[in-house]
């Protein structure tokens, strides 16, 4: 199919001059976008480009300091999140807006009713809900709870809750993050067909492959600005990165590790499911000194209670952990420490660290209680300050001090903190969970430079990412996760992402995608 | 002790000892369902006992008294709302500073308006029905149906909230508050708007409760009288599972309980125990409930959680 | 509105928040007198003189001021942990009793004093102890079950008063007997009616103030009253500091019953608190839970209670202005704290 060209279309959404300040941060300069009929427009950019801000403006959560959105020829007044949806917006966030004890029915009705009259519609809301998800190969139950719903089926939910409001335009929030590739082509699939019937979609992204495969052009933001707005059709993905970062991008450079002998291994290894959260069947894993293993996977399909495991938040249920050569003595998160195992965390702010701590505070979180900081229960807090003034020294942490809140850092000097924190004290094993999530570029190539060098001092590290072109990047042998279980190790080099997309379908797992 | 649980009138005390419970809990489960904890409950109760009293005392009709209690219920609510929903300070601490606000407000006026009493004024109360034929039923007469009218605006309450809960655009709303507000307000919807709504109509409604105990089962106010039946409606949300059918069951339950201990003092075994040990039971009963309750998972989501719009 | 975090606030939002918070109590107590029918001004002048305007105004004050000091420094301990202690009450209760026990000639001088202390101190920490196993190993939210331990405490006490504990010389009052002489906390300054009980307040408080700034313990305690989650994932034993907690919090609250029954009463009564254990939860939030400010906050507090009784004996405000007025500057001051570190923003 080739679209008409998009200048001859109509323009449903254009957002002019959107300016936004908070304190001394810019989020947003004078960006302005059109949308037309039927066309997909991504929005590019890295993490901190501004791309939530602006679409936070869009739906009146903020109001812009200057600038205005026009929907089909009419502006939005501004700070009014109705205003939006009235105007036939429909947003799909990065984070799931559902609430779990609702019924899918009762989700997607919500907030369409007048609140002060009994709900007389529930007939036609059904049919309504049955008509869209057969017209958009939308499947889902209507009367399941929300809380059974797998990842996939929620955003669905999610796509069906704004078609159900007579939306003309989709907002999607970094819509593939929770998906494997094959569910995300099943997802782009569904937006042809909407934008065949006349829907315009905004894609947000941080994925250029992506990018390029679905949308027609792409607006590339970077600090807040527009870089530039291309034509996917005539352009590349080299190109396209060089925009969002502002000059060519040279991958690290990641020599092969030396395997040394396993420091961690798992054998058969199982742990309870947690609510809603999957557990580990049957697991086998060995890690290598001098290697990164690499953990791809889509998010929520246990890597959190491998990350767990490791952490000594969870012990196994079933199977065998050997910590360097023999199963360890008690498991507790004291006990991963104490066993040499550096533990970065996926959250650094809830997990990582305590926001209202100063620096020093943060910094001995885990050796508070270790001679020279402590003797029979009495901090000596002088010997705290200096060990963190080296680590503000050694890992380039830019901040007031080590008096200072650490909230009040950037993610990236906060997650500096955190390697200086596990790599001082010379581990052997390294948990990277998500260790560049959310991070500039120049805070990732840090952090993967340090856990480069970890490896070749003789570290075995495990790396953790929902992000597949990082995986691959640096990892000397590939496991992929998929309802809790894990792949054979894959050797670099051997696999790519479409081999492994198939993985974290679950396809090639012994007893098929469907065994329980 | 089987006689006393036959007899129509031990349920009837049930009954009626349930009524003032059934009220607040119902309030306080409106508060949680939205996502507020509302420790000003004692107190709130305190100010609608005595706000109630105070209005039929002075002149008003018993049910204008009943408003009375509601709308100064409503206005504690409003001060915890105010502070909690949209500041998101700390719903344990505003809620009992909350508790004394009401409570020091209500013995303050009391002092104020009847500085001389030294015993309290008595009104009026709400009389039990007389209906014919229903009344003169065998059993369910006296327990059901010879009851005060309060007793069965409290079931017609508890009815109400279950109904616009579960069966109206509202209560949807109010549900998803306090399971993902995120989600409430991606419709478009306010979140301050309906977390504060129903903090004021639920301490409205916790407010009636104790009015209930001035305006209904006792004729006078006197201090202290509420006696921790705020708390232990707290306990009953827990117990109930935020399900209004099932809260109005534990208050019944536990109104029994209180009727049972009250007529088995007076058998030979009870006179030979010391009264606070049966005085006692509905505190000891309210913490067995929360520990076998406690492995249940029907909590709201968002119950304790601030929503700051913006934030993800 | 929104809120956002302000990133560096100056020392005049700081100090000035508070400050306006506790002119705006002020300005209320004034309304309430105006309410009354009495001349604001007259009224605060009253309360001020009642609190502080005589030696005997002022010693008043710092007994009234002792109790508080405890629950108060229990609160504060409890609540930096984010461990709800709502039973200072009941913990409070538990002290007196085992102060009468032992007090009353159970124990010979001279070791009655340091073993009162310390098996009242336990008898408090054991009344928490189990609220707060309840919520480590099953979950059970701890405000409801110590406020309804308060109830249950109240009528064991009234029990005990009638019964077992009941004095025989005491004409049908239900009181306890006397303390011997030898379990009596001395009076600080003879023919001065102040006792060691306000002395050992102060070290209570300098104590608790050590323990949270300088030990691994204080440390522990405050990462889990900021971010449970990160404490736990860093590996500090996180139901062992709570559970730590708890017994530090509930035998300061148990003091302050001890040194109600040894050092001013000398026996107990069913009133010997008139909701000190409550009380303390303001005293606490009005320092900040800071252990020195609790000092302060709990001088504060006795003075308002002081100076309304005979503000009230004189003028005829009802001396609940006083509960009304302290629960104004909790809340006042819950807002005022929070404004320190946000602002109000529109959209």
């Amino acid at each position: 199919m080739t679209p008409a060209p998009a200048e001859a279309r109509e323009v449903v959404l254009r957002l002019d001059g959107i300016t936004k300040r908070f304190g001394a941060l810019t989020a947003n300069d004078a960006i302005t976008l059109a949308l037309h009929r039927g066309e997909v427009v991504a929005l590019l950019g890295e993490n901190g480009a501004g791309k939530t801000t602006l679409m936070n403006i869009l739906f009146g959560h903020y109001t812009a300091d200057a600038g205005t959105v026009t929907a089909f020829g009419r502006p939005l007044p501004p700070g009014n999140p109705r205003a939006a949806l009235a105007a036939g917006i429909g947003m799909v966030h990065q984070h799931f807006t559902l609430a779990d004890n609702l019924s899918v029915l009762d989700n997607i009705r919500l907030g369409t009713e007048s609140l002060w009259r009994p709900g007389a519609g529930l007939a036609a809301a059904r049919a309504k809900v049955a008509a869209l998800s057969r017209d958009f190969g939308l499947a889902v139950h209507a009367d399941a709870k929300v809380a059974s719903l797998s990842v996939g089926e929620r955003q669905r939910v999610e796509i069906l809750k704004a078609l159900y409001r007579d939306a003309r335009i989709l907002i999607l929030d970094e819509p593939t993050a929770v998906l494997t590739p094959q569910e995300a082509d099943a997802l782009f699939a569904t937006l042809r067909r909407a934008c065949a019937r006349g829907l315009s979609v905004v894609f947000i992204s941080h994925k250029l492959h992506e990018v390029m495969a679905i949308a027609d052009r792409c607006v590339v933001l970077r600090h807040g600005r527009v870089a530039g707005e291309v034509d996917t059709h005539a352009t590349d993905a080299a190109a396209l990165a060089a925009l969002m970062v502002g000059g060519a991008v040279s991958p690290p450079d990641a020599t092969p590790g030396v395997a040394g002998p396993v420091l961690l291994r798992l054998a058969n290894v199982s742990t309870t499911p947690e609510g809603e959260a999957v557990g580990l069947r049957a697991v086998d894993l060995s890690l290598h000194a001098g290697q990164i293993t690499g953990l791809a996977g889509v998010s929520g399909n246990g890597q959190a209670a491998l990350a767990d495991l490791m952490s000594g938040l969870i012990r196994p249920s079933a199977g065998r952990m050997e910590v360097a050569g023999a199963p360890p003595k008690g498991w507790s998160p004291r006990r991963a420490v104490a066993a040499g195992i550096a533990r970065i965390p996926e959250d650094r702010h809830k997990t990582g660290t305590i926001a209202d701590f100063t620096l020093t505070e943060n910094a001995i979180l885990e050796c508070y209680d270790r001679p020279g900081f402590a003797r029979r229960g009495w901090m000596d807090w002088r010997r705290a300050e200096a060990f963190t003034r080296g680590i503000i020294a050694r890992y380039d942490i830019r901040c007031p001090g080590p008096q200072a809140r650490i909230r009040l850092l950037s993610g990236g000097n906060m997650q500096k903190l955190i390697l200086g924190r596990v790599l001082e004290p010379g581990p052997r094993i390294i948990l990277a969970n998500q260790p560049v999530r959310g991070l500039d570029i120049g805070a990732i190539s840090y952090v993967h430079g340090r856990l480069l060098a970890a490896r070749d001092a003789g570290a075995a590290v495990l790396l953790v990412s929902e992000d597949l072109d990082e995986v691959l990047q640096l990892s000397d042998v590939i496991h992929v996760m998929s309802e809790g279980r894990l792949s054979p190790p894959f050797a670099r080099g051997t696999m790519g992402a479409a081999d492994l997309g198939l993985w974290m379908a679950g396809q090639g797992f012994a007893g098929g995608a469907d065994a329980a | 002790m089987w006689e006393i649980l036959i007899s129509a009138s031990f349920w009837a005390a049930a009954i009626r000892i349930a009524s003032p419970l059934i009220f607040a809990t119902m309030g306080e489960l409106i508060c949680e369902r939205a996502g507020v904890l509302n420790l000003g409950i004692e107190g709130i109760m305190v100010a609608g006992a005595f706000t109630g009293w105070i209005a039929v005392y002075g002149g008003a009709p018993l049910w204008w008294g009943v408003g009375a209690a509601f709308a100064a219920g409503a206005l504690f609510g409003l001060v915890h709302a105010a502070l909690t929903v949209p500041f998101g300070l700390s719903q344990h601490v505003v809620g009992l500073g909350v508790t004394m606000l009401a409570t020091s407000t209500s013995y303050f006026a009391y002092r104020l308006l009847l500085p001389e009493v030294t015993s309290p004024p008595k009104i009026e109360p709400f009389a039990p029905m007389d209906i014919p034929v229903l009344s003169d039923l065998p059993f369910l007469g006296p327990v059901l149906f010879s009851q005060t009218a309060l007793t069965w605006a409290a079931f017609a309450v508890a009815g109400v909230v279950a109904l616009v809960l579960y069966r109206t655009p509202l209560g949807l709303a109010v549900r998803a508050a306090g399971e993902n507000p995120a989600a409430v307000a991606a419709q478009g919807l306010s979140v301050t708007g309906i977390r504060v709504g129903a903090v004021v109509v639920g301490s409205g409604l916790m407010a009636v409760g104790g009015a209930f105990l001035t305006l209904s089962a006792f004729s006078s106010f006197f201090f202290e009288m509420v006696n921790g039946r705020g708390w232990i409606c707290i306990a009953l949300v827990v117990f109930g599972a935020w399900a209004p059918g099932k809260a109005v069951l534990g208050a019944v339950l536990f109104a029994a309980f209180d009727a049972l201990q009250v007529r088995l003092q007076q058998t030979p075994l009870g006179a030979a125990l010391p009264y606070q040990l049966f005085l006692a039971t509905p505190y000891v009963l309210s913490i067995l409930a929360l520990i076998v309750m406690s492995r249940r998972a029907e909590v709201p989501a968002a119950l304790m959680v601030p929503f700051n719009k913006g934030e993800r | 509105m929104r809120l956002e975090p302000i990133a560096n606030p100056t020392a005049l939002r700081q100090a000035g928040l508070p400050l306006l918070a506790l002119a705006a109590t002020v300005v209320a107590g004034s309304l309430l007198a105006l309410v009354a029918g009495a001349d604001p001004f007259a009224t605060l002048g009253l309360i001020v003189k009642g609190a502080a305007g005589s030696k005997f105004a002022a010693l008043e004050t710092l007994n009234r001021a002792t109790p508080l000091i405890f629950t108060g420094l229990a609160v504060a301990v409890a609540f930096r942990a984010r461990l709800w202690n709502i039973g200072a009450e009941a913990q409070l209760y538990a002290g007196a009793i085992v102060t009468v026990i032992l007090g009353t000639g159970a124990i010979g001088s001279p070791m009655v004093l340091p073993v009162t202390v310390l098996a009242a101190m336990l008898a408090g920490a054991l009344v928490l102890l189990g609220p707060v196993l309840l919520k480590t190993r099953l979950g059970v939210d701890e405000v409801v079950t110590t406020l309804l331990l308060n109830f249950i405490m109240l009528l064991f006490v009234g029990y005990l008063l009638e019964g077992p504990m009941k004095d025989p010389m005491g004409m049908g009052w239900p009181k306890s007997a006397a303390l011997v002489k030898e379990a009596r906390l001395p009076r600080i300054v003879t023919g001065l009616r102040l006792h060691w009980g306000f002395a050992l307040a102060l070290i209570a408080a300098v104590a608790v103030w050590l323990i949270q700034t300088r030990t691994t313990l204080g440390y522990e305690m405050r990462a889990v009253g900021q971010n449970i989650r990160a404490a736990r994932f860093a590996g500090i034993p996180v139901n062992r500091v709570l559970v730590k907690t708890a017994l530090l919090s509930g035998g300061l609250a148990a003091l302050a019953g001890y040194s109600e029954v040894a050092g001013l009463k000398g026996h107990l009564t069913k009133d010997i608190s008139p909701g000190f254990g409550y009380t303390g939860i303001i005293v606490a939030m009005l320092a900040l839970l800071h252990p020195l400010g609790v000092i302060v906050s709990a001088l504060f507090v006795a003075g308002i209670f002081v100076g309304a009784d005979s503000m009230s004996r004189a003028a005829g405000v009802p001396t609940y202005i006083a509960d009304m007025l302290l629960a104004l500057a909790l809340l006042f001051m819950v807002l005022a704290i929070l404004l320190t570190r946000f602002r109000v923003v529109r959209g």
